[in-house]
């Protein structure tokens, strides 16, 4: 009895332990990534072709869930509105719900599972097949070469990204508030107009996703780095990626609006 | 896949969310009506500012003439001090009437300014004297059956 209390006190304080040494370690390796960002930037070829393959290549997903899920808010919101009368506010709540949650949120979500899974993945099989231990023979720092570029790529597609899902989600709502249901597109646009603040909503909306971008990306390809080098390796890292970059999202939503409400 | 082709996706990305931006910023958000240009400030105490908050607009005739800044609880006069800062395009004379009214019946609440008739303009850290507050529901209601019950028994026969 006292030797299985014993083991679950064990277990409990190592899974902090592995917690805390892993947020430590991806944020030493954030520090690291920095450090050797000049490369990124002073050969930003390498940057604009991973903004290809994070950002550009994330569109499709980003447009048509924006449109979904501008769409439903337009849907609910309109029930709900009804029931009081006020139907014209449905622009406002699709478009403070986006700007200020749903866009940053969803989109850092999608863009986790869409762009860091296939970071990492790209990363941890290039550990796997010895090519970044390759580059070190060649005196060339995989850290510049290989994750400053993908890094610095999903960190500047993430806010382009959330403010695409956030204008597309307003026009889903838009087109069934308006075009499907009948809402007056006149009260539709001016009360979103009046009630949506730019720096207030907009700004901190993206100020969120650029922080989640740092984020996920810093996640991403420290897993990728510190994969395992074989298959099942590569394959456990790009699941960690995603559900750890999951939970730093939410996690850091709602510290981030913590503070915004509050200023 | 070569440069100019990865080139030219990755400008169509930029431009794209450049759009989205512009969107969000004239067509969802209010960029345009945020900044008054050049401004002066003035105050106004009222008994009552409902619910009334910094940045709220100030209005007259229904147009935005100025934004409210900041408001205090004055411990002198036991009332709410209200800073606001108007529009320099727009002269207030000295007797103007200040107002706290609502936008529609659930709508935010503003400030609202009538001008008077004196030739003197108000100045930057002027006081608008004339001011009534938010009417508060419940004293209203309270005054709706007073009077009803004030009135005569057999008025209604």
């Amino acid at each position: 009895m006292l030797n299985k209390t014993r083991q679950e006190l064990e277990n409990v304080g190592r899974m902090s332990l592995d917690l805390v040494s892993g947020i430590g370690a991806v944020f030493v390796f954030l520090l690291l990534t920095l450090r050797y960002s000049g490369t990124s930037f002073q050969r930003f070829t390498l940057t604009i072709r991973e903004i290809f393959f994070s950002g550009v290549l994330s569109l499709i997903i980003i447009l048509v869930s924006g449109l979904f899920v501008g769409m439903v808010l337009g849907l609910q919101g309109y029930e709900t509105l009804q029931t009081y009368g006020s139907s014209e506010s449905v622009g406002v709540l699709v478009a403070l719900s986006l700007t200020r949650e749903l866009g940053p949120v969803v989109s850092a979500l999608l863009f986790a599972s869409r762009a860091g899974s296939a970071i990492t993945a790209e990363i941890g099989l290039m550990k796997a097949t010895e090519q970044l231990s390759a580059m070190e023979m060649m005196a060339i720092n995989p850290i510049a070469r290989v994750v400053g570029p993908r890094f610095w790529g999903g960190v500047l597609s993430m806010p382009v990204l959330t403010a695409m899902f956030i204008g597309t989600g307003v026009l889903g709502g838009y087109i069934i508030a308006v075009l499907l249901i009948g809402v007056d597109s006149g009260a539709f646009w001016s009360q979103m107009n009046a009630a949506v603040d730019f720096n207030h909503d907009v700004v901190n909306g993206l100020l969120k996703s650029f922080v989640f971008g740092l984020a996920i990306c810093s996640i991403a390809t420290y897993q990728g780095y510190a994969a395992a080098p074989t298959a099942e390796g590569v394959s456990g890292a790009t699941t960690r990626t995603v559900v750890s970059s999951s939970l730093a999202i939410l996690a850091l939503d709602l510290v981030l609006t913590a503070f915004m409400l509050k200023g | 896949m070569n440069r100019a082709t990865l080139n030219l996706w990755v400008g169509i990305f930029v431009v794209g969310g450049f759009i989205a931006l512009l969107f969000l910023a004239f067509k969802v958000g209010n960029f345009s009506s945020g900044n008054l240009g050049e401004t002066y400030s003035v105050i106004a105490h009222f008994d009552n500012i409902g619910g009334l908050k910094a940045s709220a607009p100030v209005k007259s005739s229904g147009v935005l003439v100025g934004r409210v800044v900041s408001i205090q609880f004055d411990t002198k006069k036991y009332d709410a001090l209200v800073t606001m800062r108007l529009d320099k395009r727009v002269p207030f004379s000295t007797d103007t009437m200040a107002s706290v009214l609502t936008s529609g019946i659930l709508g935010e609440q503003y400030v609202g300014l009538e001008t008077g008739g004196e030739p003197e303009m108000l100045k930057e850290g002027g006081e608008v004297s004339h001011t009534q507050g938010a009417v508060v529901l419940e004293k209203l209601i309270g005054q709706f059956f007073l009077s009803k019950s004030q009135e005569p028994a057999d008025a209604t026969k």
